[in-house]
């Protein structure tokens, strides 16, 4: 009897197991991550964060920071730019570089006005991912800020400005262009320019936050 | 004839009511011609509207967004802050060129605007214009530090903080004053209804566009030529309001509309003199001492702004 021969009457139970194959490892249900030693689930996040950075260095059309977003990266680099931006307590006076304090909220308070603003314009990136972005591309303006204070080190003058302007430039452009090359596919065309120009902003106010950076 | 009008372009609300007559034609007389011209004009109708709609539709929202008929949503839904999003980069550049050249026929919030109003554009002029000020401050004492080594520089972060507080402040609540005494004597007028509160949002965020370039420019330091673009900025700015306020204002007694549009101009004066007198002083000399020597000044000498008049003028 061949196949056509078989009918299938509507009161026959359908009973059996289904198995999904699990696709990545990342997402596995809690117990078998529970019981890992805890060196394997810090270098798991630091790896996942080590990639994100070297997705900003090189930026590529990739999704892998849209698509396994998390928020490690932005905080190390918030607090280490802050850290290094702060000026010194010693000196109480009320002109100075900024704060900790203000550092801080200065990128995240910008990061989530800039995604709120993406996001009112009709943009289809969600609130996290568009943070997670953000956060990543001030990876190159940390750089910049790592190297001018080794510049500053040396005795000041024209040279070392020329030389720390020079690198905050090409730092600024870097960032822009890495966080453009993730953001700007998910706004509607006609309104790219709207949505791209807060990132600008904020780059530009942070870059300018590092090149005024005086030791005190 | 209802075909001829049916050809004309429309705005939506006209076109479904021809979409509503056109199906009654079309069975008394030949309808084939007529169904396709009825489609046609369910097209030019669709086509006309902003195809900015048609992209926001596509969003996951809870309500819908035919433009005509939908209720408005409640101000707890994203959607209703979305519709004050809901402009194109051409928009607000045509509204920012709009905001420039202020001509006395042109109404802003009729012309430009067309009665949509957009938050785009206050707010992020508003942060622009307080980040260019703060910045530009901080490089007016380096360029003063330049020529005269005797200045003391430092970052003044604290400035991004007045100015962020000042300029919103004053984007926001003078146009909520305004709007509210608008309102209140809206009985004295016939023809024409007061503004909505985004409208005066819009109308003074977007007069505040013109400050930008010339705070770049207050870099320049010739005292005289800071004041000539800084009298040119206001005047632009002053009169974009006045233009767009005066329709509405005509109607009132003269006492009340002369003090209305000269408070707006005076506040918008005082807003440009205090932005220039706080951001672009440079600090006096006695600021300077250096490190070894700084227990010997008595602290109050740092702080008194009456040392900075001396630099000013130099």
């Amino acid at each position: 009897a061949g196949l056509s021969d078989i009918s299938i009457s509507q009161d026959i139970p359908i009973e059996g197991e289904i198995t999904i194959p699990v696709r990545s490892r990342i997402r596995e249900s809690d117990s078998s991550t529970l019981n890992e030693s805890v060196r394997n689930t810090i270098m798991r996040d630091l790896k996942a964060v080590g990639k994100k950075f070297m997705h900003v260095l090189y930026p590529r059309k990739s999704n892998t920071l849209l698509r396994d977003w998390d928020l490690w990266g932005p905080l190390i680099l918030c607090v280490t730019l802050a850290l290094m931006l702060q000026r010194g307590s010693v000196d109480g006076e009320k002109d100075g570089g900024p704060q900790f304090a203000e550092v801080f909220v200065i990128v995240w308070f910008g990061a989530v006005t800039i995604t709120l603003n993406s996001k009112l314009l009709g943009g289809n990136i969600s609130f996290f991912q568009s943070l997670c972005v953000l956060g990543y591309c001030i990876l190159p303006l940390t750089v910049a800020m790592l190297v001018c204070r080794l510049v500053l080190l040396a005795e000041p003058g024209p040279v070392n400005f020329m030389v720390r302007l020079f690198v905050v430039i090409v730092m600024f452009v870097w960032s822009i262009v890495a966080s453009t090359a993730f953001l700007a596919d998910s706004q509607p065309p006609n309104r790219k320019a709207l949505a791209v120009y807060p990132v600008f902003l904020f780059y530009f106010v942070i870059s300018w936050m590092i090149l005024t950076f005086t030791p005190q | 004839m209802a075909a001829a009008d049916g050809l004309a372009f429309h705005e939506f609300e006209e076109a479904t009511n021809l979409l509503a007559e056109t199906p009654d034609a079309a069975t008394t007389s030949k309808s084939d011609q007529l169904t396709p011209q009825g489609h046609v004009v369910v097209a030019v109708g669709s086509g006309g509207s902003y195809g900015v709609e048609e992209e926001v539709e596509e969003e996951g929202d809870k309500t819908a967004l035919l433009q005509e008929e939908k209720p408005q949503p409640g101000f707890w839904t994203f959607s209703y802050y979305q519709s004050f999003f809901d402009v194109d980069t051409s928009q607000v550049l045509d509204r920012i060129k709009g905001s420039l050249l202020p001509r006395p026929g042109y109404n802003f919030v009729r012309h430009h605007l067309r009665n949509r109003p957009d938050l785009y554009g206050p707010f992020w002029i508003c942060a622009t214009l307080a980040f260019v000020l703060a910045v530009t401050g901080n490089l007016t004492l380096v360029l003063a530090q330049r020529r005269d080594p005797s200045v003391h520089y430092s970052p003044q972060f604290h400035k991004v903080t007045v100015a962020g507080i000042t300029i919103y402040c004053y984007a926001w609540l003078v146009p909520l004053a305004l709007w509210g005494f608008l309102r209140w004597r809206k009985g004295v007028r016939e023809r024409m209804g007061p503004y909505t509160f985004l409208e005066t949002v819009c109308i003074y965020g977007y007069s505040l566009f013109i400050f930008i370039p010339t705070v770049v420019l207050w870099l320049i330091p010739v005292p005289w030529l800071q004041w000539l673009f800084g009298a040119l900025a206001l005047a632009l700015s002053a009169a974009g309001l006045v233009f767009t306020l005066w329709p509405v204002v005509r109607e009132d007694t003269r006492l009340v509309a002369a003090v209305l549009l000269s408070a707006v101009v005076v506040l918008h004066a005082l807003l440009a003199m205090g932005c220039k007198l706080y951001f672009f002083q440079p600090l006096p000399p006695e600021h300077v001492v250096p490190p070894s020597k700084a227990t010997a000044l008595p602290p109050n000498i740092l702080l008194t702004p009456t040392m900075s008049r001396s630099m000013a003028t130099s």
